[in-house]
Parts: C-alpha cells; sequence; structure tokens
C-alpha cells in the first residue's frame, strides 16, 4: 500500500516538474511548481517528518511562491508566441541526462552507513518530531540560527535596495 | 520506510529535470524557480537520509537551506525587477552587458 502510494506521488512530482520545465507561460511553470513542493510535503510526512512538511507547505508553496507569482503578474510579460522560448535544448537534456546518470551510480555503488543514529520511530512518536527539531536547533545550531536571522536582515535590505525606481 | 533508494532516485530526477530547464529556458524567473526545484531535490536528499541514519542534523540542514532560499527568492526577484525596469525584457539573451 505504502509502496503504491510512493509511486502515484512520485509520477506526479516528476510530471509537474517536466511540466515547470516545458510550460511556456511561466505562471503555469509557477502552479506546476507548487505541485511538486506539495508532492515532497507528501514525501516528508511519509519520512516521519511532519514539521518539515508543514514548513515546506507554509515556507516554499506559501511564501516563495507567492512572491514569485506576484513578480510574474507584477511585470505582466506578454508571451510572444512567434519568439522560442529556450536554447540549445538537445546539449542541456544531454547534460542534464549525464547528471541523471552520476547520480544513479551515486546512489547504487556508494554504500550508506548502517542505521546509528538515536532517532527511531518510537522516539519520533514518544516526544514529537517537533520537539526534537526545535531542541537540537536551539542547542547544537544555536550559533547557526542566529547567523541565519543576520543572512534574512541582509535578504530584506537587499530586496529593499535593488527594487528601488532609482539605484 | 524500506525504501532509501527510491527517495534518492526520485529526489536525482529531480535535480536533473531542473538541470535541464536552468540550462535551457530563456525566461529569468521560469529559470529561477529550476533552481527553486533542484534546492528542493537537495533538500529530499537530507530528509531521507537523516532518517535513515537517525540522526537530525540532515533536517536542521534543510532549515537552513530553506532560509537561503527565501533570502535567494527576495534579493533574486528585487533584481529581476530592477532589471526589467532597464531593459523591459527578462529573456536572459537580453542580459549580455559582460559578453565577449
Amino acid at each position: 500500500m505504502e509502496t503504491l502510494f510512493f509511486l502515484i506521488v512520485s509520477l506526479v512530482a516528476i510530471v509537474s516538474a517536466i511540466l515547470v520545465v516545458t510550460c511556456r507561460n511561466p505562471i503555469n511553470s509557477a502552479l506546476a511548481l507548487i505541485l511538486t513542493f506539495f508532492c515532497l510535503a507528501t514525501y516528508y510526512v511519509m519520512l516521519d517528518a511532519p514539521f518539515m512538511a508543514a514548513v515546506q507547505v507554509m515556507v516554499y508553496a506559501g511564501a516563495i511562491m507567492v512572491l514569485i507569482v506576484f513578480t510574474i503578474m507584477l511585470l505582466n510579460i506578454r508571451v510572444n508566441a512567434s519568439k522560442s522560448q529556450s536554447h540549445k535544448v538537445v546539449l542541456g537534456i544531454v547534460i542534464g541526462f549525464f547528471t541523471l546518470l552520476n547520480t544513479a551510480v551515486i546512489v547504487f555503488k556508494s554504500r550508506v552507513a548502517l542505521p546509528n543514529g538515536p532517532l527511531t520511530g518510537e522516539i519520533l512518536k514518544q516526544q514529537g518530531h517537533t520537539e526534537l527539531i526545535g531542541r537540537e536547533l536551539f542547542t547544537t545550531f544555536l550559533l547557526p540560527f542566529e547567523v541565519t536571522s543576520i543572512l534574512l536582515l541582509v535578504a530584506i535590505v537587499g530586496a529593499v535596495i535593488l527594487a528601488k525606481k532609482k539605484i | 520506510m524500506e525504501n532509501l533508494n527510491g527517495y534518492l532516485i526520485i529526489s536525482a530526477i529531480l535535480f536533473s529535470i531542473g538541470t535541464i530547464g536552468v540550462l535551457t529556458r530563456k525566461n529569468a524567473i521560469v529559470i529561477f524557480m529550476c533552481v527553486e526545484m533542484m534546492l528542493n531535490a537537495v533538500n529530499l536528499t537530507f530528509v531521507a537520509l537523516s532518517r535513515h541514519l537517525g540522526n537530525l542534523d540532515g533536517q536542521v540542514f534543510v532549515l537552513f537551506v530553506m532560509t537561503v532560499a527565501a533570502a535567494e527568492a527576495a534579493v533574486g526577484l528585487a533584481l529581476m525587477i530592477a532589471f526589467y525596469n532597464n531593459k523591459e525584457s527578462i529573456d536572459v539573451d537580453d542580459i549580455n552587458l559582460m559578453k565577449w
């Protein structure tokens, strides 16, 4: 049952990912990308990471995609039917195929270490995924977490400066 | 949680499709969306391996990747708006000031 569900979600994810690349109108690409993000959120739920799924839906499918769709509508670019929308398709597909081959060889040839961490399904059910993530984030990764806030501040300032009328 | 390889293969396929999109499309916003898709493929690898190894570090890394992606989205889209104000286009072919 879970395998069947996995296959269905994989099919939807790959088809929508191909639609992102092939659609002529950017708004259709954006909608297909939202579907891909929801498929990834489903994977996170299947991987016992509900907090990650919630963040995926809120941050990616919510915030970032709203920003992208808003920009597309703000710029209001007409799709020119006669003008080509892509270049060097064959070369791109060849390079993409070699990327896939490379990653597939890595996946099948490399040996992942045996499960040795403290995290098991029982612990996840008992303590809750969110609590575990929060504890990790505010103890082991406290410094990177604080640096992240500075990064976001810089991004806000940069976006405001760049989007001004006169640079 | 038995098919780790399945998740890794899906992640590899999504990453490759994103690569093809970045290399072949001309619209800067579509290229940007393909980059987001590649970041998401890497996130899936992080979460799958984190669950497989029983270690939460990978999932914390996913949070950081998402933060960087959000910052990138804000700055990148602002850059595109600035470019559109100058050139009336967001075709990457028109960004050729430094082309030899």
